[in-house]
């Protein structure tokens, strides 16, 4: 039974958080979208004039834009496919009964609390590296010839390390998800004579298509954004070739100062992971029905 | 239900899956081993395992040139501070959105989650400009506001979640004891929330700790935390792997025990309770 009383206490309770998140998402959002349509850079002081869309056209005409929209995508369905493919093998390998369970959970799992800029460091330097770097003794001991991972192949070096931190999430969350599967009806497929291709394809799969579902989604949202790892290990680089939407925005305003066209480029971003979000909203939504 | 094996498939199964612990857990172990050995010793061509001259030397070194210790308690101002924060106001809105839900419950919900979804570029312009202007950047009060606001509409989410599994009969009884609200909060509630609380304040502290976009742009050298300093090994003059490795694994070692310990809770809060 709730009273008017209660109601209106529940109401003030909601409000510091309610209040203090319009004003996060508003009002630096509006100052973007208006800042995106003037002339304003920071090295030219006292010119702020309005220039409708051309922060825009020159945003979207950039040749750096399409390579970034390019990178940003290959990041994001790259690591994709490595951590769904990979967290599915890895999860069904460890739901399997064996000896030291917990014990490989734990090794598995690691890599993701491991902050963003000592992963990229670690794997740029110690194993990267093609003079110092533990591929390149891998591949001379074998009579190759080492490969620069970040001259010659950089947008493949940050994918393989935003891989690495982001496969023990979705093994984890598969393997949350494949724990609740109902033994009995698996035995009962077996007993039926269905094989283990067509127990995983027609009992498995659909059991983890919710979970996978999630994993796309959130991951997706944080690999729009990938950033430290391009920062310390490429810097974007050589040229635009491991450039994505976040490093190109952030080059653009605190590297050349253009604060305007930063802001076009800022809400282009925040365009394209609106249409992510929405996908990811239903399903979250659904789960509140639940 | 223990699923039926057998002994030799088992045994398959253990080999294939420490095998396979081990190289994911790999650039970690490597990191330590090589925090403990020379610079030299660090990129030696065929790198030595385990049999190298141990050596606590770049733990000193690490902290005598970098004033390490100042990026460490940079690292858990920040990250405590901001959790603290948002749970102090995040604790009453979850509380209230499960024990006295209105019908616009679920929008303000799913409103607070999508505030989560903006691309942190979206808002970077102003924010720098704001901060520029407050004499925020660089100051550890500045980057403990914005993680608790970036942090929020996840603690509310957790903490939501854990509420709503307190049964409600509970609740009516109280009332009809006679307690106010307050005394339902502080007397019911407050020991039947106790761990929910804690592992949302334990995955924040991770989530806070390894933060590094807000971190490396809003920081130089005075309030940086551990991110942002071991950015500063990326210039080719700090190559130094045997310090970088000594560097990175005392960042790395508190969260990650920590993260052992909640990684039960971290499926259901990284998902908001989407999967369990």
């Amino acid at each position: 039974m709730s009273t008017q009383h209660s109601r209106a206490a529940a109401r003030l309770l909601v409000a510091p958080s309610v209040v203090l998140l319009f004003l996060w998402m508003i009002v630096p959002l509006a100052m973007t979208v208006w800042f995106s349509f003037l002339r304003f850079n920071l090295l030219m002081p006292g010119t702020r004039e309005w220039i409708g869309l051309l922060n825009y056209r020159f945003f979207l005409t950039d040749p750096a834009f399409f390579a970034a929209v390019a990178n940003t995508l290959a990041i994001v369905l790259g690591v994709l496919a490595i951590t769904i493919v990979g967290g599915i093998l890895l999860a069904l390998l460890l739901d399997q009964p064996f000896f030291g369970q917990g014990a490989v959970r734990l090794l598995m799992i690691a890599p993701f609390f491991v902050m963003p800029t000592v992963s990229a460091l670690v794997w740029k330097n110690m194993f990267m590296n093609p003079v110092n770097g533990l591929f390149a003794w891998l591949q001379k001991s074998v009579g190759m010839a080492p490969h620069d991972w970040l001259a010659a192949t950089p947008l493949l070096a940050v994918i393989v390390i935003v891989a690495w931190q982001w496969l023990p999430f979705s093994t984890l969350i598969l393997l949350t998800a494949l724990q609740s599967l109902d033994e009995e009806q698996r035995e009962a497929a077996e007993l039926d004579g269905a094989g283990a291709l067509a127990r995983f394809r027609y009992i498995v799969l659909p059991h983890l298509s919710r979970a996978i579902t999630v994993v796309i989604l959130i991951q997706t949202i944080f690999l729009l954004s990938v950033f430290a790892e391009i920062l310390v290990t490429t810097n974007g680089g050589p040229g635009t070739d491991s450039t994505n939407l976040a490093y190109l925005v952030y080059a653009q305003a605190l590297l050349q100062f253009d604060v305007g066209g930063a802001s076009a480029g800022g809400i282009v971003a925040v365009v394209l992971a609106n249409i992510v979000a929405f996908f990811l909203m239903r399903m979250i939504g659904r789960t509140l029905e639940g | 239900m223990a699923r039926r094996t057998t002994l030799p498939r088992k045994l398959g199964v253990t080999v294939v899956a420490w095998g396979i612990g081990f190289l994911v857990f790999f650039p970690i172990l490597w990191t330590v081993l090589t925090s403990f050995k020379t610079e030299g010793e660090a990129i030696a061509s065929p790198p030595s395992f385990l049999a190298f001259e141990w050596t606590l030397e770049n733990y000193r070194e690490v902290q005598v040139r970098s004033d390490y210790g100042k990026h460490v308690f940079n690292s858990i101002v920040i990250a405590g501070g901001s959790t603290l924060l948002g749970l102090i106001i995040a604790v009453p809105a979850a509380w209230a959105m499960a024990f006295q839900p209105a019908k616009r419950t679920k929008d303000l919900l799913m409103w607070m989650l999508s505030t989560k979804m903006m691309p942190p570029v979206g808002v970077l312009v102003p924010l720098y400009l704001i901060f520029r202007d407050l004499g925020l950047l660089d100051t550890r009060l500045g980057l403990t506001i914005i993680l608790t606001l970036i942090d929020l509409p996840i603690i509310v989410w957790m903490l939501y979640t854990y509420f709503k599994e307190i049964p409600g009969e509970i609740l009516e009884a109280a009332r009809m004891d006679g307690a106010d609200l307050w005394n339902e909060i502080v007397h019911v509630l407050t020991p039947m929330a106790v761990p929910g609380i804690a592992s949302t304040l334990l995955l924040n502290v991770i989530l806070a700790w390894n933060e590094a976009f807000w971190t490396l742009n809003l920081t130089a050298a005075k309030a940086a935390p551990l991110t942002a300093f071991i950015a500063s090994y990326s210039s080719p003059e700090g190559l130094f792997y045997a310090k970088l490795s000594a560097a990175s694994t005392m960042a790395i070692a508190p969260i990650l025990i920590l993260g052992w310990f909640s990684q039960k809770q971290l499926v259901r809060g990284l998902t908001f309770g989407a999967v369990k």
